[in-house]
């Protein structure tokens, strides 16, 4: 008898010491995937800045000369060096690109993320959301083989322009209908999420509808907006193939929106594969894909701030 | 005289109020209209060009770019949910509030906003580069799962959150330790919710193109009869090349003086996978709808 309580008794201890190594080994293993995503995230940063400060360390070119020169002429050998690095025609189709697209789209994601949540918000959960969704799910190379078949085509009969069709205009329009779906599904979120006392008290004076958007619901939701503009922003500075597809890809600066040019990833997608590992030109490369990752970070950041600045003005 | 200027300014409010609405509609269902036939002319194009052989496992058809997608989807799911559930656990019960965890959201959000050629450049600097691999599906799934691990992570945080407190205070209060609690009681309550996550990222990873780039290679050689895991032809191997079908378009557009039946294999591939993405969105719906009913009758 005696002995049996005690077995008992010794494997109770035994098991609660069981429980608690239990507990523990999966504290260390939930904790350790937290920091995972940390150190994943700060290496990626680690390897970006030590292969794209190559060019201005291993290379001696000036950062000046990187962004701001057009002369894009890099070895492409890991022995010599002393050829052009200027990025700035990259540099300039991913802007004018991105800023084409961005000024398409905005009033028109603004429109219906307004119909979607003010006019008819029944239809806006039924028709809207999931429609969005697919939208959004539509991957980004059917969108550019959609404008390399239909619109580069359609764009070379309607202005018969002397380089056909590939153009800053097609690849702002690939980027226009690629960013609509998150522009408008945060600025929606945005706009439901203004208290809806505003809305009453605006009513309750008398204002129409219109007016009430304009003047009372816009303005409040101005921040969630902004947010939406820049994650749109960051995913349309972010888009390679699409772009690659419809931008014609030539070294050139754009002489009018129906001239091509090229882009930072469009050149990273098609040049760091034939590039000898190592080479100015591929170093030149990878300088160009950390000037992405600091655009990202820095959107990600200007996203904090407003959302920061708001908390402060509620609290 | 000042009551016929106020009726002036009601009647054009009035008028202004009745414009911008009918001009609300107007952009709104252009965009509708518009979506409907994007994706229908994508699969109605698809599938007019459609001939026998496009279903084949051979250089005429798509089927071994479709199993590769499939296989590389699979994969990079393996690794990303584990991980992605194991820190949004830490997100919503380890970690305490402050500036740790300010900068591991911050984290999460720049890995998500980050281009996928970004993170396809970083597959292939670590995964081909270093580890003096060829391409290869393994790599290609690690780049992808380093896309979806984002949303993985923020979809359990807020399912895991969302949660009423009674269903880890009932837990705790009959004993139960916080892992034991964690494990039997609130990962099962938002096991849908996580499910609709992992959907939504599997959905994105079969339109992955750009991180496939230089991961998981533009070529693909797959002997159907070769079951040996350890040969670089047979299907099963995640170490050989594989080529997946959106890459698959973007190598078919510089290939149609190669390739006379380029144009029709990019088409049907960009249908197939419209379509896939269709098949998933609803399956994500139908699994969110089943948790709103679900939790409609208990809570």
């Amino acid at each position: 008898m005696a002995s049996q309580k005690i077995n008992t008794l010794s494997s109770s201890k035994n098991s609660t010491f069981q429980k608690i190594k239990n507990e523990y080994f999966w504290r260390t293993i939930i904790i350790a995937c937290g920091l995972f995503i940390i150190l994943l995230t700060l290496g990626i940063g680690f390897f970006l800045v030590v292969k794209g400060t190559g060019t201005f360390i291993r290379m001696h070119h000036t950062v000046w000369e990187f962004l701001f020169s057009s002369d894009w002429s890099p070895f492409d050998s890991t022995t010599e060096s002393g050829g052009g690095v200027g990025a700035a025609i990259y540099i300039f189709g991913s802007i004018s690109t991105c800023t084409l697209a961005l000024l398409f789209v905005t009033p028109f994601s603004l429109a219906s993320a307004v119909l979607m949540t003010e006019i008819t918000p029944n239809a806006g959960v039924k028709l809207f959301q999931p429609a969005i969704e697919i939208f959004v799910g539509i991957p980004s190379v059917v969108y550019g083989w959609i404008g390399l078949t239909v619109l580069v085509p359609f764009i070379k009969q309607l202005f018969h322009p002397k380089m056909g069709g590939y153009s800053v205009l097609a690849a702002s329009i690939v980027l226009a209908v690629m960013i609509f779906p998150t522009i408008t599904t945060v600025s929606a979120d945005a706009i439901r999420s203004v208290s809806s006392e505003y809305r009453k008290a605006a009513y309750g004076m008398g204002s129409t509808r219109w007016q009430v958007l304009y003047k009372v619901v816009i303005p409040a939701a101005a921040p969630g907006i902004l947010t939406g503009v820049i994650l749109g922003l960051a995913r349309a500075f972010g888009e390679a193939l699409a772009v690659a597809m419809v931008i014609g890809k030539t070294r050139a600066f754009p002489a009018d929106i129906l001239s091509p040019t090229n882009n930072l990833t469009a050149a990273i997608a098609s040049d760091m594969g034939n590039s000898a590992n190592g080479g100015e030109q591929n170093l030149a490369l990878w300088t160009m894909a950390l000037l992405l990752f600091i655009i990202s970070v820095f959107f990600i950041f200007l996203i904090h701030i407003i959302s920061g600045k708001e908390k402060k003005k509620h609290a | 005289m000042h009551n016929s200027a106020m009726k002036k300014r009601i009647a054009k409010a009035k008028a202004v109020d009745s414009v911008m609405t009918k001009l609300f509609y107007l952009i709104g269902s252009f965009f509708l209209v518009f979506l409907l036939v994007l994706a229908g002319y994508i699969i109605v194009k698809g599938i007019l060009g459609f001939y026998p052989e496009l279903l084949t496992f051979s250089s005429k058809g798509i089927g071994n770019q479709f199993f590769n997608t499939i296989y590389l989807v699979f994969l990079s799911l393996v690794i990303s949910v584990p991980l992605g559930v194991a820190a949004g656990i830490y997100m919503a019960e380890y970690s305490r509030d402050g500036k740790f965890l300010t900068f591991l959201r911050i984290c999460i959000e720049s890995l998500s906003s980050l281009p996928s050629i970004v993170v396809g450049l970083f597959g292939y600097l670590v995964f081909i580069l270093l580890t003096g691999a060829k391409w290869n599906l393994m790599a290609g799934a690690l780049a992808v799962s380093i896309l979806s691990l984002p949303l993985i992570t923020t979809t359990t945080e807020d399912a895991i959150r969302s949660l009423p407190k009674g269903f880890k205070e009932g837990s705790m209060a009959l004993g139960a330790t916080k892992w034991r609690t964690i494990s039997k009681v609130l990962l099962p309550a938002c096991l849908p919710r996580i499910a609709t996550g992992v959907i939504l990222a599997a959905g994105r990873g079969f339109g992955e193109a750009a991180a496939l780039l230089y991961t998981a290679g533009q070529s693909t050689i797959i002997n159907w009869s070769n079951w040996d895991v350890t040969s670089s032809t047979c299907p099963l191997n995640p170490f050989r090349p594989g080529e997946t079908l959106s890459l698959h378009i973007w190598a078919m557009r510089t290939e149609g003086s190669l390739n006379p039946n380029a144009p029709a294999i990019a088409n049907f591939s960009a249908a197939v996978l419209v379509i896939m993405v269709l098949a998933f969105s609803l399956l994500a719906r139908i699994t969110a709808r089943r948790i709103s009913k679900k939790s409609g009758g208990q809570i």
